[in-house]
């Protein structure tokens, strides 16, 4: 979501502390039509992830060779796949793949990002040059790219292929991170606190971080999106997930031969991955509304 | 990914070209050509009628990385330097018997040291120069001398491996070229090789145009290849075509039959067959099995085979547990219903295999019946090894398709829903192709799939190159050593007759029956599929041929 | 402005350093033995070793850095260990392949996305509006990857409407000269070729540059809609100019700041996406180049390839950075 990284994100005024922006956000984010139309995709596919053994009609890892590439019935409502498994069970598996991966991912990259983003604003100097540089190293790669490059060491799989992609975008809650500590610096009551004495890890935990919360949820649920598409693209070079997870992405390129035949192994996994990612989409755009209007674009 | 497999896959398509080569030397193989070979007289073709250039285009997975014909190894390269280039001797159209080309007759001396080779008359290179003996001893020399202001640095493969290294090495085979006379060419070899003459057939000892390598460099050369073939290079796009256009003055007189051959690669299967279908081109490789019936059904188009020459396996790493127990071996291979994934994933391009060599070879033991699908014996066997309730164990699969296993990993997740059923929990392990190729070799696998194309018409070049105890560390990736076999084996290379090799190859094939080192799973044929008014396409087995015989309606 | 221009010009040479080391490192990391692979599976372990031998494998990975740097400080990008042929050579027309592909993108998605925006603004809430914006979001959240197959499964395989790979009609190349085809056909005067060209580019273009697009189109809509409350627009307005003119003349020359940043970083975006792209419309450019690099260990290969397409985003994004400070002097130096 490239689109984040042109925004500024304007400091808050010390007085909006007073109030609580968060139950003020909950009110505008419900509503947002857009925003909880993501929501309930999103919680159509959580639910779907968290009780996929009990509601996936077949396993998602044995099928019936004699029954391969059938078309939808009622047996295998979308279809089976080239080795005869029920298509809809392993899209339904494979939503707790690509939910798993794409949260992780981002923890992961907001974890890292964040503590590096705190070092390398709050102390400056070299600290900061060095964090910066590398940041902008990395940021001069195509994000896929990278990836690529980094599971090609690892080796391929959906563990290497997530943690390529926290990799690849710590830059991005790095530099926010660090753009918002830069400025809440220069405020009152960090100044403050410093005046008294305070030290910096606490400045830097109960006032610094608090104050950043709200660029990085946003960014974070946008990540989400990017997270699982990038997941899916290595899955669909062959560098993500292996047989026989059953990931979206690694669905489509096994499938991709039997495109004519049986199209349906090929359609809904990839609708699935459209449909989670616009609903993180959609969720992310209401809470950056939510949580700031001057953000919006 | 695909051009991956074909860089792999090219050493195997052309490994059979080696039948003549290396291998014969092990084996048996009387050399089948005659000392004197008379000169067929060029049957005389039609003239194309002159109206519309014809074109064929030839759809294939991969560019070709260099045509330099002497400096590649990969089929990619070869497919496309047949065209241009002509060798000394050359195969016959299906086999691998030996026929004249630029060469019309030879002559082998008593002591199998001195070859005399009377080459055709009057034909050119296409940059208008001669060819003539001159120009072939300046090849050889090019070739085998390495302080030849031509001879690339890097080396050539094929001449090191066929001719026993260079010029001053120890076991260099040739001590020199001469030119007798324009027409006349004499060899004198260092050592009697028998099948010398089956190697200068192969495809990268081809002629070169002196002037033009001269012209180009040694380097330059592979962009810029100049012979006598049927075609001239006319234009390379990387990664996307080579041209080639008719050479008017091919001393084949009448071919070749088309104008422009073009090669296009496009590396996805099914993408190369929709280019088919959409007339965009002509011909292709690579076809999934899957797709035959695509092919066949469609009036438009053709199914074309390829004569096959391979075996597919699963095999076990025996020295380690639970695999060195010969009872759970069996157990997997009650275990794996092989009709219903040959017929899945080879769709009838492919056999199910019951021994390690296919059965269009002598020596293969028709008398051996296969294991049948049997999930209650296998459970049994493995409750007399002591698993009764299975166990868990890696998988390695086949990074890439092979003409033997055209999609390994689909392959190892329908085979780990058979095991899965006597209670044995498999994860698939894939990893690059070198490394999947260089783990096993060194034994780190469990179970795994690979597979073997043949290099001659040998059973010991599956047999023994597959399962032989001197081969672990080698090809022998099961790591299965038996005595009995490999004694076996070693009589069956030294016997006189076919027959009595015959007899021991058979014993041996039942002591692998019985010990199970792998489950054989199919032999294959490699698909190929062309637009219906390509005509007089054959493919050869060794994987690539020249073209100059198809026409198109 | 000047120094500006100037400091952030060299900012760069840290990061071209540092991208160097960065791509080097990786790749030498990466398991499996080239020389195996280049051989094959019925390789020697004496040609294994021979071959490590001829290309360097076996020198310390410093002194292999070193080499490789000052190599490509003097323009050579190394030798392909797969065809021995010249990378600076034989990248020309794989990044000229890319950049067509990427240039068609970047113009369908400004041209629709740009468009679609305005008059979404100015018809805001309509039908178009909402459409428009519909499709927008999708766009957003596309795999392109299934977009393309799905376009390809769609126009090229159901339909036959338009070619399913490559760049030109085999049957009548396109005579190379700058390879870019387009340009190319029109040079040779070749109308017919032109339009197969056009033909071959249309389904590649249109996976790649959707994303793009839906995010140009939400940002000029929402930039429009700001500009369009402005003062000077009202005044434009009541002093009766037509209306459509009033949106085109004024607004869109003050909205075009943001997207012009937007575009600038799709295009790395487009970069990186030409990988997924190329292989599935067969597209011999610089993503698909790397990307069998990869599958054949062919080091140099990876390493200039990735080296080149980096180079070329950061050299983009310089120029997006420079055009921003020209057009809005208020932009700070962080």
């Amino acid at each position: 979501m490239a689109e984040v990284n042109v925004q500024t994100y304007p400091v808050k005024q010390a007085d909006e502390q007073v109030i609580s922006p968060w139950r003020e956000a909950w009110r505008t984010l419900r509503k947002n039509k857009l925003a909880l139309v993501g929501m309930g995709i999103i919680g159509f596919f959580v639910i779907v992830a968290l009780l996929a053994p009990w509601i996936a009609p077949y396993p998602y890892d044995v099928g019936d060779l004699k029954m391969k590439n059938q078309p939808p019935s009622e047996q295998h409502l979308l279809g089976t796949d080239y080795n005869g498994r029920d298509v809809l069970s392993r899209v339904i598996y494979g939503a707790r793949i690509s939910l798993w991966v794409g949260t992780f991912a981002v923890i992961g990259s907001v974890v890292a990002g964040t503590i590096l983003g705190l070092l390398s604003g709050y102390y400056g100097r070299w600290v900061d040059t060095l964090i910066s540089r590398l940041f902008d190293i990395m940021l001069a790669f195509p994000s896929i790219l990278l990836a690529i490059a980094i599971v090609a060491i690892l080796g391929p799989s959906l563990q290497n292929a997530l943690l390529a992609i926290a990799i690849v975008n710590i830059p991005t809650f790095g530099r926010l991170v660090r753009s918002r500590v830069l400025s809440l610096k220069e405020e009152e009551f960090v100044m403050a606190a410093r005046a008294i004495g305070m030290k910096d890890s606490r400045i830097l935990l109960q006032h610094i971080l608090p104050n950043s919360m709200a660029p990085i949820i946003v960014t974070g649920t946008l990540g989400i999106a990017t997270a699982i598409i990038e997941a899916a693209a290595l899955g669909f070079l062959g560098l993500g997930a292996q047989a026989p997870e059953p990931e979206w992405g690694k669905m489509l390129s096994d499938s991709r031969q039997y495109i004519q035949k049986a199209p349906w192994t090929v359609i809904f996994p990839g609708l699935s991955i459209m449909l989670t990612v616009l609903g993180f989409n959609l969720i992310g755009d209401g809470l950056r509304d939510a949580l700031d209007p001057r953000m919006k674009n | 990914m695909k051009k991956r497999i074909l860089s792999a896959t090219m050493t195997s398509l052309l490994a059979i070209s080696m039948l003549l080569a290396g291998c014969s030397q092990t084996t048996q193989a009387p050399p089948t050509e005659p000392a004197k070979t008379e000169q067929p007289a060029p049957t005389p073709a039609p003239e194309p009628a002159k109206n519309e250039p014809k074109q064929l285009i030839v759809g294939r997975g991969g560019d070709s990385p260099g045509l330099d014909p002497i400096r590649e190894t990969d089929g990619e390269s070869f497919r496309v330097t047949e065209n241009i280039f002509d060798t000394l001797v050359g195969y016959e159209e299906e086999s691998t018997k030996v026929v004249p080309s630029l060469a019309e007759k030879w002559e082998i001396s008593e002591d199998g040291l001195t070859y005399t080779f009377t080459l055709r008359q009057g034909v050119k290179f296409h940059d208008g120069t001669d060819f003539n003996a001159e120009a072939v001893k300046w090849n050889f020399e090019r070739w085998m001398d390495k302080s030849n202001p031509f001879h690339n640095q890097d080396g050539y493969y094929y001449y090191n491996d066929m001719f026993g290294g260079y010029k001053g090495d120890p076991n260099h085979v040739i001590k020199s070229v001469e030119a007798v006379d324009p027409n006349t060419v004499k060899f004198t070899l260092n050592y009697p090789l028998a099948p010398f003459i089956q190697n200068l057939g192969m495809s990268p000892f081809a002629i070169a145009s002196p002037a033009a390598v001269q012209a180009a460099g040694a380097e330059g050369f592979t962009e810029k290849p100049v012979g006598t073939g049927p075609f001239k290079f006319k234009e390379w796009k990387r990664n996307d075509t080579i041209t080639l256009e008719k050479n008017p003055d091919y001393w084949n007189k009448g071919y070749p039959k088309v104008d422009t051959l073009v090669f296009k690669s496009i590396p996805e299967n099914t993408a190369r067959l929709t280019a088919l279908i959409n007339g965009e081109i002509d011909l292709m490789d690579g076809l999934n099995p899957d797709d035959a019936e695509t092919v066949k059904s469609n009036s438009e188009l053709q199914l074309i085979l390829r004569p096959s020459n391979n075996v597919g396996y699963i095999g076990f790493n025996v020295e380690k547990q639970p695999f060195d127990n010969p009872k759970v071996r069996e157990a997997i291979a009650y275990a794996i219903n092989k009709p219903a994934i040959v017929e899945a994933f080879f769709a009838g391009l492919g056999q199910p295999a019951v021994n390690p060599m296919p059965p269009t070879l002598w020596g293969h033991n028709d008398s051996i019946k296969d294991r049948e699908y049997n999930l209650e014996k296998a459970k049994q066997l493995l409750a007399e090894a002591g698993f009764p309730n299975g166990f868990k164990t890696q998988f390695w699969a086949m990074p890439v398709p092979r003409p033997y296993m055209p999609d390994g990993v689909k392959i190892a997740e329908a085979i780990q829903q058979d095991l899965k059923q006597i209670g044995i929990e498999t994860e698939i392990v894939t990893m690059e192709w070198a490394t999947y190729l260089e783990k096993t070799r060194i034994g780190e696998q469990t179970m795994f799939m690979l597979g073997w194309t043949g290099d001659n018409g040998d059973p010991d070049n599956f047999l023994a190159t597959l399962l032989d105890k001197n081969n672990i560390d080698g090809n022998n990736n099961t790591r299965w050593a038996n005595d009995e076999a490999s004694q076996l084996m070693m009589k069956a290379k030294q016997a006189n007759t076919q027959a009595e090799r015959e007899q021991l190859y058979k014993q041996v094939q039942e002591i692998i029956f019985k010990e199970v080192p792998m489950v054989p799973l199919a032999h294959s044929t490699p698909a190929l599929a062309a637009s219906a008014n390509v005509v007089d396409y054959k493919p050869h087995p060794k994987g690539s041929e020249s073209l100059e015989k198809v026409d198109i309606k | 402005m000047l120094s500006y221009s100037i400091r952030r010009i060299l900012m760069l040479i840290p990061v071209l350093l540092g991208m160097s080391i960065v791509v080097f490192s990786i790749i030498r990391a990466i398991p499996g033995d080239p020389a195996l692979t280049i051989l094959g599976e019925k390789a020697s372990a004496k040609a294994i070793a021979d071959l490590r031998e001829v290309l360097g494998l076996n020198n310390p990975w410093y002194i292999q850095y070193f080499d490789y740097l000052k190599q490509i400080i003097t323009g050579d990008l190394g030798v392909s260990l797969h065809t021995g042929a010249s990378i600076a050579k034989e990248i020309g027309p794989y990044l000229a392949a890319t950049t067509e592909l990427t240039i068609f993108s970047m113009c369908f998605a400004v041209f629709i996305g740009v468009n679609a925006g305005i008059i979404s603004a100015w018809k805001q809430n309509s039908w178009f509006d909402y459409t428009a914006m519909l499709i927008a979001l999708i766009g957003v959240s596309m795999p392109i990857f299934w977009l393309g197959l799905m376009e390809q499964w769609f126009f090229a395989q159901e339909l036959k409407w338009l070619p399913s790979v490559g760049r030109d009609n085999p049957r009548d190349p396109v005579q190379a000269i700058t390879h870019f085809y387009i340009v190319d056909t029109i040079l040779a005067g070749r109308w017919d070729q032109f339009r197969d060209v056009v033909e071959h580019l249309i389904l590649p273009g249109i996976a790649l540059g959707t994303i793009p697009m839906a995010i140009i189109a939400r940002i000029t809509r929402s930039s429009m809609l700001e500009v369009m409350r402005a003062d000077y627009v009202r005044t434009a307005r009541a002093k009766g100019m037509a209306q459509f003119g009033v949106v085109y003349k004024h607004a869109l020359k003050n909205a075009m700041i943001p997207v012009l940043t937007v575009i600038g970083l799709q295009t790395g975006l487009l970069l990186g996406g030409a990988v997924l792209t190329e292989t599935i419309f067969g597209w011999p450019g610089v993503g698909r180049y790397i990307y069998t690099a990869i599958g054949n260990r062919d080091y140099p290969v990876i390493q200039s390839g990735i080296l080149v397409i980096a180079t070329i985003f950061v050299l983009i994004n310089l120029l997006v950075d420079l055009l921003y400070a020209y057009i809005d002097p208020r932009i700070k130096y962080r």
